[in-house]
């Protein structure tokens, strides 16, 4: 079991490279630095679930989001045309209205989480977790059965949409 | 023995920062990015609050959030190169095909 200052730097370390990474995406000019920092904001989630003991999620972040959905997404950035949209306006016309409402949806939900309320009030327990892969396994294969076949389902017609939506018309 | 309510903190400033990507760019990708971003900032209460109460189901509700975000990226992104095809733009605020 780590000392108590390791968590907190551990924590501390990732939780701020996320926030970091996060701002620079979004105030980002070039489409390609975007995915490079949301990059960074996930490898950073991955080391916070690390923290968190969810080792299975750990390696799941990174394989499927960082290997499988970010490929994707500078795949796309590669076949889609983007000089023309870097050289424009990077905000809408409605960008101060939108951070007013952000802003009142952030005050709002930070009242939420600072009341005095039981569930926001408990801590991550202290003591060293079991390697909990096998529990993943046993909850995802009994107990949620039925939402992984879905699950299946919806990536299959996912992937059969995608397919349609990029292809040529008159192909 | 970290409060829980740190891990709500920095998922609500993820939250919120995907937030104003989504509402503020005009590029689609990245307002795409600033989804997962949202989504992700999800996964992080579910896990915390996972660890919380020593049960593994936030840890499989939150693999079944990134399938979600794979089939949200796949379709997405497909959406976006057939409006490149058909617009050549990939700013959302020309696409306009719907408005009359």
């Amino acid at each position: 079991m780590a000392p108590m200052a390791l968590q907190y730097g551990f924590f501390y370390f990732f939780a701020g490279l996320a926030i970091v990474c996060a701002i620079l995406m979004v105030i980002g000019r070039n489409v390609v630095h975007s995915a490079v920092f949301l990059i960074g904001a996930l490898l950073a989630t991955a080391g916070i679930y690390l923290q968190l003991r969810a080792e299975f999620l750990f390696i799941v972040q990174i394989i499927l989001y960082v290997g499988g959905i970010m490929v994707l997404f500078v795949f796309v950035i590669m076949l889609v045309n983007l000089d023309v949209a870097a050289r424009q306006r990077q905000f809408s016309k409605q960008l101060w209205l939108a951070l007013l409402l952000t802003i009142v949806l952030g005050g709002q939900l930070m009242f939420m989480a600072r009341r005095d309320s039981p569930i926001f009030n408990g801590t991550v327990p202290p003591a060293a977790l079991p390697p909990n892969t096998g529990e993943v396994a046993t909850s995802l294969f009994q107990t949620y059965m039925l939402p992984f076949e879905i699950a299946s389902i919806m990536l299959l017609v996912a992937m059969v949409g995608a397919v349609l939506m990029a292809k040529r018309r008159d192909a | 023995m970290i409060p829980v309510t740190h891990y709500i903190f920095l998922s609500l400033a993820l939250l919120t920062i995907g937030v104003v990507g989504v509402l503020t760019r005009r590029n689609v990708i990245v307002i795409l990015m600033s989804i997962e971003l949202i989504l992700n900032a999800v996964n992080i209460n579910l896990v915390a609050f996972s660890r919380m109460f020593g049960s593994v189901h936030g840890q499989v509700f939150a693999i079944f959030i990134i399938t979600d975000a794979a089939a949200e990226a796949a379709v997405g992104l497909g959406i976006i190169i057939a409006l490149f095809r058909n617009r050549e733009t990939v700013l959302a605020d020309e696409m306009d095909i719907l408005k009359w």
